[in-house]
């Protein structure tokens, strides 16, 4: 299966990552190649198999309703390239 | 806008998806505490609810137990088979790149609530309700945004309705319903202005009596009850401008500007939002027994609708009393408590809606918060049903009791406020009154018998409004009536 052009550009935009005209060409072909690869399963016959999304035998894996203490702030923006007012300071945000 | 109404012959069709914060004390996967609200940013958060690598969600167990909880309220089916799912977006208030929620297997789906509006009663049907995790605040300064992932993993229900209403005032009343359901089951304070609630409309158009749905727009940033029903009131004479011109309604997100009261295109929808769903392979799903879903049944609370019409069928309070006092749960408790204890229900029912309504409105407490509590507020009729105590005197105690908290029985005891009900002691009263103000006597006698109540004034005044009203009355009466027999007695001796 070969991806689109569109596609390839489609896929960078859900990614907010912008691509130049030859890192397009180039991850549509190298995308398409990891997607070939996956579609051998394709080929495996699980007309038998129920659809599974999990394959842990785990169910109902809840804690109680107990607050524990929240990290100190100094180490939450530790790593934070830019923070200000104890906020993460980032690049405007466009709403529109 | 009252000047502008719908030309064409429209059908309206809205359903709406109202987001709630719940009431737990941790967030829905981390242990950190879930009353984020007025908290300095950044301090409410952990290695979890940051996204840091390597971290794994735990399902806060009491977060699931509301959302049954809602949606057994709202006659919903709940799952047998629930899971996560994985909601995968790219914004600065979602650290993870993904929104942890419920796609194709919620919690509850397939229930109603019953609406009241423009005077008939219908249901609006909820096509779901589940759970998720809230995401963090974004502070925009111009030049560069500020990011407090405090609320970032609170639990949030989403609730959804199918596309039922019919109006703007439905769509109000839904809200309002919904909002006094959250509130009752103590799930969500229902909060708007903080947040606490939230709600998107769709709504779109179309011409009566056709089937097709139009296209539909959706409003976001809706911060009040108002605001909603202003924004869809302005939407529908929008797209009812436009299809009457012959045009067609754009698929677009609309926000609601409160300044200039109007909606505004957010984002026009080239394409539809692509959010790639995958089961959470972080999080087992769940399995809920039917003895689960038993036990949270037996903790629901009487619900608003049932506890109105008991009040009706047990007190016999008109449907609008009964209405008023199940608004609140607490006002509805206050009420019974109070009721157990001075058992004339109208009388309560009269002093929660006139003093204690107007105490909280003027001072913005609830009915928790106010220092006179029902079994004070019962001391206080008792006294007023023994005669130990007038009316006019009950009202200042009452007051006393707002700023004191005290007992109405301390308060009388204190400052001397029983009844004067001693005979002798009126009498001699009523005499000095008399006494003191001829000149009122004598227009009395003179047939202008309105001043027989500015007599009775002076005798309330002279006991610090302690007399017994009707003792009074009884008395100034007789004493006039004497008065005037003896002036007509004097004036047939002097025809003599």
């Amino acid at each position: 299966m070969k991806l689109t052009r569109e596609e390839v550009e489609h896929i960078a935009e859900l990614a907010k990552i912008g691509l130049t005209e030859e890192e397009k060409a180039l991850f549509q072909e190298q995308l398409s190649a990891i997607l070939e690869y996956a579609e051998m399963l394709q080929r495996v016959d699980t007309s038998a198999i129920p659809p599974t999304a999990t394959v842990l035998p785990l169910r109902n894996v809840m804690r109680p309703d107990e607050p524990h203490p929240s990290l100190p702030r100094e180490d939450v923006l530790a790593n934070a390239p830019q923070s200000e007012d104890g906020c993460f300071r980032v690049k405007v945000i466009l709403e529109s | 806008m009252d000047s502008r109404k719908p030309t064409g012959d429209y059908e309206v069709i809205i359903g709406m998806e109202v987001h709630a914060q719940l009431d737990t004390k941790s967030k829905m996967f981390c242990g950190c505490r879930a009353d984020v609200f007025g908290a300095e940013p950044n301090t409410l958060v952990c290695p979890v609810c940051l996204g840091m690598p390597g971290v794994l969600p735990v399902i806060n167990r009491r977060a699931v137990e509301c959302t049954i909880m809602t949606g057994l309220a709202l006659n919903c089916s709940i799952a047998e088979f629930s899971r996560f799912a994985r909601k995968n977006y790219n914004y600065p208030d979602l650290v993870k790149g993904y929104q942890i929620s419920q796609y194709e297997l919620p919690l509850c789906h397939n229930g109603w609530l019953e609406i009241e509006a423009d005077d008939t009663t219908k249901r609006v049907r909820i096509e779901r309700v589940h759970l998720e995790e809230d995401t963090g605040k974004l502070f925009h300064m111009g030049t560069y945004s500020l990011v407090d992932y405090n609320r970032s993993g609170v639990p949030l229900m989403e609730i959804v309705s199918e596309p039922d209403m019919r109006s703007a005032a439905e769509a109000y009343a839904y809200l309002t319903k919904l909002r006094q359901i959250l509130r009752y089951l103590g799930v969500s304070s229902g909060d708007m202005e903080k947040g606490a609630m939230r709600c998107e409309v769709n709504v779109s158009l179309r011409p009566a009596g056709t089937e097709t749905l139009g296209t539909k727009v959706e409003i976001k940033n809706l911060n009040s009850f108002r605001s909603v029903k202003m924004a869809l009131e302005y939407e529908i004479q929008r797209q009812a401008e436009i299809l009457d011109k012959g045009g067609t309604v754009e698929q677009v997100t609309m926000g609601w500007d409160e300044e200039r009261q109007r909606t505004v295109v957010q984002r026009s929808k080239e394409f539809a939002h692509d959010y790639r769903y995958f089961p959470e392979p972080d999080l087992p799903p769940l399995e809920i027994s039917r003895e689960w879903v038993a036990e949270i049944r037996a903790q629901l609370p009487e619900l608003p609708d049932a506890k109105c019409d008991r009040f009706v069928a047990q007190y016999g309070l008109s449907v609008y009393d009964a209405t008023v006092l199940s608004a609140e749960r607490e006002v509805a408790d206050y009420f019974e408590n109070c009721v157990a204890l001075y058992p004339q229900a109208k009388t309560v029912a009269n002093w929660i809606s006139g003093e204690i309504f107007r105490r909280m409105n003027e001072a913005g407490l609830s009915i928790t918060e106010i220092k006179v509590t029902p079994q004070g507020l019962a001391g206080l009729l008792n006294l007023v049903e023994k005669g130990a105590i007038n009316l006019n005197t009950a009202r200042r105690v009452f007051i006393e009791m707002l700023e004191s908290g005290r007992s109405a029985e301390a308060i009388v005891a204190e400052q001397g406020l029983a009844q004067m009900s001693d005979i002798e002691t009126l009498e001699r009263i009523v005499d000095e009154v008399l006494a003191a103000n001829p000149d009122q006597v004598q227009q009395y006698l003179a047939g202008k018998e309105t001043v027989a109540r500015w007599l009775v004034g002076q005798v309330m005044k002279a006991t610090q409004g302690k007399a017994n009203p009707q003792l009074v009355n009884k008395s100034l009466s007789e004493k006039l009536q004497a008065l005037q027999r003896l002036r007509e007695d004097k004036k047939s001796a002097t025809h003599l």
